[in-house]
């Protein structure tokens, strides 16, 4: 009696029946919901987390901008659930505004990122010889200096905004993930399918964009993942020390700088609220990157990809 | 052996060369006159006129005659001077580094001193409550933000004990306990952060090298469970753990910038913050050089160290 295929760790593979709802999508999500309780709990996380920022301005109960001196550190009441800080501001609306901003630099800065990575991981692998060379040395030379030395200086050069948070964040998270993404690349392109294409006279453009890229794409999407969470955490690493996003705009960051520090010990609760939603995010997408990981493209599990990074 | 460790440090040589290139270009990349911001009181430059300024920053200079001027004086030493100060930039890195080595330092023995027995724990027993409750305390040492971790450390026993940690540096030798007492802290913090990864890694490689053939045939042999993961598994496991470190050795720099920034250490990583604040641009150039040429350094340690605890690497 053959017994059906058992999934490393799900069960069985589900069965439809006859007739079932059964879309192509629908069999690998419900294989992965089963085989990663964690990963979808966490995917669930980060898109409440998405949901709750783009619907900032209904569910919010205050303008997270607006100074209301008769209602200085506050702490939490019926009228305002987590506080209020040293302005009178509603602690729980800029938490719920700074998800706004930390959504905007985590996509932001992870879809630039991960585009520059891939133009120059796969230009590097393709075109080889010196432009390789040269290419990997700039990516050694921006991957020794530390993140925040790094992004603290390109800032102090662009001046400090939104936008060039993500700027900055994407430039260093290009560096450094086209080099996973050279990898790859460097696979993929010592397959025949490549020679095939070239004998077939494909050009450059199309060999690049039709025959490498879509076969790298499951290691694309498991980085893509990890640099969100890494996003989220370095933005909020860079406004707290006071070169991320300017004040008054909320950032969760922002809310533990020095600024706010010296009232925290009169009014704890400016501390616990944007720490728990910040571990909050970087465990849910810690957790989500790493069972995409595990389902997508586990030779990626090492040293250096691992959403522990 | 030593053809690699010089074919090594052969390859550094271009990429430390790019690197001195960035910071010379740095200066450049900045919008507006950099010169006229200085001068309208900016920065901590007195006493200087625009000409004087501009020769110290060598924009008198063209680019590439600067970048061969920057070279020539790294390869002597000669960092430059502060704009601030006047003082020489290469003895104030000096100066601010020990702390930051220190605190760095400690940081790792920390994370080795946690990481070690909990990964194994976790990977002898693996799947048992313990497993998953030192797992999930791991995944959670590493969700922590570490500034938001460090300012908790400030204000919650500052609140419950009336305790705050010590902020006045005195150096090693003067006095060793204030020394340690002051960094142990911020020590600890980062050392959580890192010891989380080590025990994730340190678990997974370890499950592998306890499935070895070898291991079994230890186990037939009668050898108790103590000598097998100990003496057999982990001289195995421990070998990625080595090249984590050279990964996260930047990290960890990053979050001792942050550390030093909250616990008032004078280390490099405030000397950055300060300079940049400053627009004391030559510190700046100088730090990053230092900073990423230690970081290079230390990566090539790794990868030779790992050349020698591996012996099937020796014959490759």
């Amino acid at each position: 009696m053959v017994q059906p295929r058992t999934a490393e760790a799900g069960g069985p593979l589900p069965v439809a029946a006859e007739g079932a709802f059964s879309p192509a999508w629908y069999r690998p999500l419900l294989h992965f919901v089963r085989g990663k309780p964690l990963g979808t709990a966490s995917a669930v996380v980060l898109a409440l987390m998405v949901l709750i920022a783009v619907l900032a301005p209904l569910l919010s109960p205050f303008d997270p901008l607006v100074h209301d001196n008769a209602y200085e550190l506050q702490g939490p009441s019926s009228q305002h659930v987590f506080g209020t800080d040293q302005y009178g501001r509603d602690v729980l609306s800029r938490i719920i505004y700074g998800a706004r901003t930390s959504l905007y630099v985590g996509t932001g800065a992870t879809l630039l990122g991960i585009g520059l990575a891939v133009v120059i991981g796969t230009a590097s692998a393709y075109f080889g010889g010196a432009f390789d060379y040269a290419v990997q040395r700039v990516v050694d030379t921006v991957q020794a200096i530390p993140a925040l030395i790094l992004l603290i200086t390109i800032l102090v050069i662009l001046g400090p905004s939104l936008t060039n948070v993500i700027i900055a964040l994407s430039i260093r998270s290009a560096m450094v993930t086209s080099r996973v993404v050279r990898g790859s690349a460097l696979a993929v392109l010592a397959q025949p399918f490549i020679d095939a294409g070239r004998l077939l006279g494909a050009s450059h453009q199309r060999l690049i964009g039709r025959y490498i890229v879509p076969n790298i794409m499951a290691p694309v999407i498991v980085l893509a993942s990890i640099n969100f969470g890494g996003n989220i955490l370095a933005e909020a690493s860079l406004s707290f020390l006071g070169y991320g996003v300017p004040p008054p705009t909320a950032s969760w960051g922002g809310m533990l700088s020095a600024e706010g520090r010296a009232y925290m010990f009169a009014a704890p609760w400016l501390l616990i609220a944007p720490t728990v939603v910040l571990t909050l995010v970087v465990f849910a997408s810690n957790m989500f990157g790493d069972a995409l990981r595990d389902v997508l493209d586990p030779r990626l599990r090492g040293a250096g990809n691992s959403a522990a990074t | 052996m030593t053809r690699y460790i010089a074919r090594r440090l052969l390859g550094m040589i271009p990429t430390f060369l790019v690197l001195l290139f960035l910071a010379v270009a740095m200066l450049r990349f900045i919008p507006g006159d950099i010169v006229d911001l200085m001068l309208e009181g900016q920065s901590g430059a007195h006493n200087v006129n625009r000409t004087l300024l501009e020769h110290r920053l060598g924009l008198d200079q063209s680019l590439p005659g600067q970048y061969v001027h920057y070279t020539a004086g790294v390869l002597h030493g000669d960092l430059g001077r502060s704009l601030w100060n006047q003082q020489d930039v290469a003895g104030l890195i000096a100066q601010r580094l020990p702390p930051t080595l220190e605190m760095v330092g400690l940081a790792v023995l920390i994370s080795l001193i946690l990481a070690v027995p909990i990964g194994t724990i976790s990977a002898v027993r693996q799947d048992s409550v313990l497993d998953y409750a030192l797992r999930s305390a791991a995944i959670l040492g590493l969700s922590v933000p570490n500034f938001a971790l460090a300012t908790m450390v400030l204000i919650f026993p500052a609140l419950w004990f009336h305790w705050t940690p010590p902020l006045n540096y005195k150096s090693l030798t003067a006095d060793p306990l204030a020394n340690l007492g002051q960094l142990i802290i911020p020590a600890l913090i980062l050392g959580v952060g890192l010891s989380a990864s080590i025990v994730r890694l340190l678990r997974a490689t370890m499950l592998e090298v306890l499935r070895e053939d070898f291991i079994r045939t230890a186990w037939s042999k009668g050898l108790r469970e103590r000598t097998i993961v100990l003496r057999h598994c982990a001289r195995n496991a421990l070998i990625p753990v080595v090249t984590l470190f050279g990964i996260q050795l930047a990290f960890l720099i990053s979050g001792s910038v942050i550390m030093e920034q909250i616990f008032a250490v004078p280390g490099v990583g405030r000397l950055l913050l300060d300079a940049i604040s400053q627009r004391d641009y030559p510190v700046v150039q100088g730090v990053t050089v230092i900073v990423a040429l230690w970081v290079l350094v230390i990566n090539l340690v790794v990868d030779v160290s790992y050349v020698y605890l591996d012996p099937r690497l020796r014959l490759a």
